[in-house]
């Protein structure tokens, strides 16, 4: 049956559906390639695709010289460890972190690691008091204002006080993660809760007043109600939260990033503005251009999950 | 004289609206017996889903109450299943898992739940009481093939017929083994067709069961078919009960005999009678008051104060086509 469906798929549809994002891409970047020529900084030419693809080998080069070094280092230390021990001494044996550069590579994964955990964070408050708000009238109307003025709110506010509060109560010897990351994580989280509070609590609040109904009938109990009725019921609209929050967290990051200097993309643009060579707006532009990818990437990853999840074969998903 | 099995106590209702509350019905009053099948019929707009849902729990009556077996009711219960005219099955489940949900809920009632029926009748059905994981799944079977739907139980609601979820719907209710039955035009939305076979059907399962059916409808053939006894309401607002019309007609009953027999083609007669000519739809009363028209019929007002609707029961001997006017007033 399949293949008699995947045989019927109009060779034309999909030659379009394939061709045209491809000749609007090269359409672009013709047209970014003219413009970039005309403009001249004190920093040289702006960059075009050209200028941006011959950068990003250079930064892949520079990681994989990175990473020959770091395994260079740790087979020396390797050796130099076996020797005392075979010598008996296993007290001179010492096991020492590498401490080169963070590639760029690196402060991709960073960045990854960084937004995933203020999102994940963000969600965690968001859906419970999305769901409670969403079921109770009196709640929502109280805790309305202070969403609506705290949604506005830009990271860049933020962070200032962010990073107070970090450094006064996140005080110890040896802590596991940095202060600049926990501050990027936190100012993430600010910033992203609100789109999926908001959703949860309209999915939460439209769910047909019939299948509420039934839930009285049999009495269902206040958490088998959620589990079974209304959080089904409302998955599409926290879904669409969901999706809304993780891209605007993924460009707060950036930009928190840039100004708590965790180790990440918008450390990586803001050194390279800083350092003001004749290559930093050629970097800068492979940043942009990878923050772009890695978006996308991310929203394309929460449709499918939200495709996989998705009890309604109807909705059209995009 | 015995508790009735189940009683509507001088109900009112007012919905608060900003011109003040507004009156839906006004002094309701209904006895039920076990196993009567009840239809309640009249213009849009009467009340009748009110009632049904006052009856259900799902609202509470501004005044006066329901009685179930002598205690009062005003929340919803699973005694007191509701089959809603939209289905309203969860889309996110099988056939089979929305029956299992009801199942569940009610067959793992804690104890103190089950104090709405009484130790004889816990023991008379040994159903009520909590069942194992296997007894579920039979339980639910059975109730499936009840309504002909065991060959589509792990169906979702999307991949089946409209008629096929509103016999789910009656699944799901019966498999609660409520004490009423309660549904509200429950094949309303249904074609001609698919509506027979589900008239059908729920007749068979009256007669195996001998369950308590309280159902509205539009539908004045449906009404006289199915049931023992309609409830005609007058028009809203303050609407009330007009009518009593017992139907003494021979079960089981056969829609095409029944077609040609004078006394079904009374019974049709006495409600359209009601409906049409003594309790008008209010949209004809008001063009026939603007075109004047004097010589209508007032619409019967609702019960006079203090006469109850008292029920003769089954196997009395009173005549065939037996109606009882408000003013009325049959003692057992």
């Amino acid at each position: 049956m399949r293949n008699k469906m995947l045989k019927k798929i109009n060779i034309s549809d999909l030659l379009t559906s394939i061709s045209m994002p491809i000749i609007g891409l090269f359409v672009f970047m013709f047209g970014w390639n003219i413009a970039a020529k005309q403009v001249h900084t004190s920093l040289g030419v702006f960059p075009g695709p050209g200028e941006v693809y011959k950068q990003f080998t250079n930064l892949a080069n520079e990681h994989r010289e990175e990473r020959a070094k770091a395994d260079a280092f740790y087979k020396r230390q390797e050796k130099r460890n076996a020797k005392w021990l075979a010598k008996g001494r296993a007290d001179k044996v010492r096991h020492r972190k590498y401490t080169g550069k963070e590639t760029f590579f690196d402060q991709i994964g960073t960045s990854l690691i960084t937004v995933f955990v203020g999102f994940v964070l963000g969600s965690l408050i968001a859906i419970p008091i999305g769901i409670v708000a969403g079921l109770s009238n009196i709640t929502y109307k109280a805790i309305n204002p202070v969403v609506q003025l705290l949604r506005p709110v830009s990271p860049l506010a933020w962070l200032p006080l962010v990073t107070m509060v970090v450094s006064a109560v996140y005080v110890s010897a040896d802590p596991m993660f940095a202060k600049s990351f926990v501050t990027s994580a936190l100012t993430v989280t600010l910033c992203c809760l609100w789109p999926t509070l908001i959703n949860t609590a309209v999915g939460v609040s439209s769910v047909s007043k019939d299948l509420v109904n039934v839930g009285k009938v049999l009495n269902l109990g206040w958490w088998t109600k959620v589990r079974k009725i209304v959080l089904p019921s409302a998955l599409p609209m926290i879904f669409t939260g969901l999706r809304l929050s993780l891209s605007i967290g993924w460009m707060v990051l950036i930009a928190a990033e840039m100004l708590a200097q965790n180790p990440g993309l918008g450390k990586f643009v803001w050194d390279e503005f800083q350092n003001g060579s004749s290559n930093s707006l050629g970097r800068i532009m492979v940043a942009v251009v990878v923050i772009g990818m890695i978006g996308f990437a991310l929203d394309k990853g929460m449709l499918l999950l939200q495709r996989w999840l998705s009890w309604d074969k109807t909705a059209i998903l995009r | 004289m015995t508790i009735p099995h189940l009683r509507l106590d001088h109900i009112n209702m007012d919905f608060p609206t900003p011109n003040g509350p507004f009156r839906a019905l006004e002094n309701v009053n209904m006895v039920v017996d076990k196993g009567e099948f009840i239809s309640i019929i009249g213009h849009s707009g009467c009340g009748k889903s009110t009632v049904l849902n006052i009856v259900a729990g799902l609202l509470k009556a501004t005044q006066g109450g329901v009685v179930l077996d002598g205690t009062e009711v005003d929340e919803p219960g699973p005694e007191r299943a509701v089959i809603f005219q939209n289905h309203s099955l969860l889309p996110w489940l099988t056939a089979y898992e929305n029956v299992e949900l009801a199942v569940k809920q009610v067959f793992r009632l804690a104890e103190w739940k089950a104090k709405l029926w009484s130790k004889n009748e816990l023991e008379a059905q040994p159903y009520k009481r909590k069942k194992s994981k296997a007894e579920m799944r039979e339980w639910i079977e059975y109730n499936l093939s009840l309504v002909h739907m065991d060959h589509a139980m792990d169906k979702r609601p999307d991949e089946i017929s409209g008629g096929m979820k509103q016999r789910v719907g009656i699944a799901r209710a019966l498999a609660m083994q409520p004490k009423i039955l309660l549904m509200d035009e429950p094949f309303g939305a249904l074609d001609a067709l698919t509506r027979a076979h589900m008239q059908e059907s729920l007749m068979k399962i009256h007669a195996d069961l001998k369950n308590t059916v309280i159902m509205i409808t539009h539908d004045v053939d449906e009404a006289v078919l199915l049931s023992d006894k309609i409830v005609m309401m007058t028009n809203g607002p303050a609407a009330g009960i007009g009518e009593i019309l017992q139907i003494n007609l021979q079960r089981p009953r056969d829609r095409i005999a029944l077609s040609e027999d004078p006394a079904f083609n009374h019974y049709r007669h006495e409600v359209l009678e009601f409906l049409y000519a003594r309790q008008r739809n209010p949209a004809q009363i008001a063009e026939e008051k603007r075109s004047g028209n004097g010589n209508g019929s007032e619409p019967a007002t609702s019960a006079v104060d203090g006469a109850d609707q008292e029920v003769v029961p089954t196997g009395s001997k009173l005549p065939a086509a037996e109606k009882r006017p408000a003013q009325l007033k049959v003692v057992a």
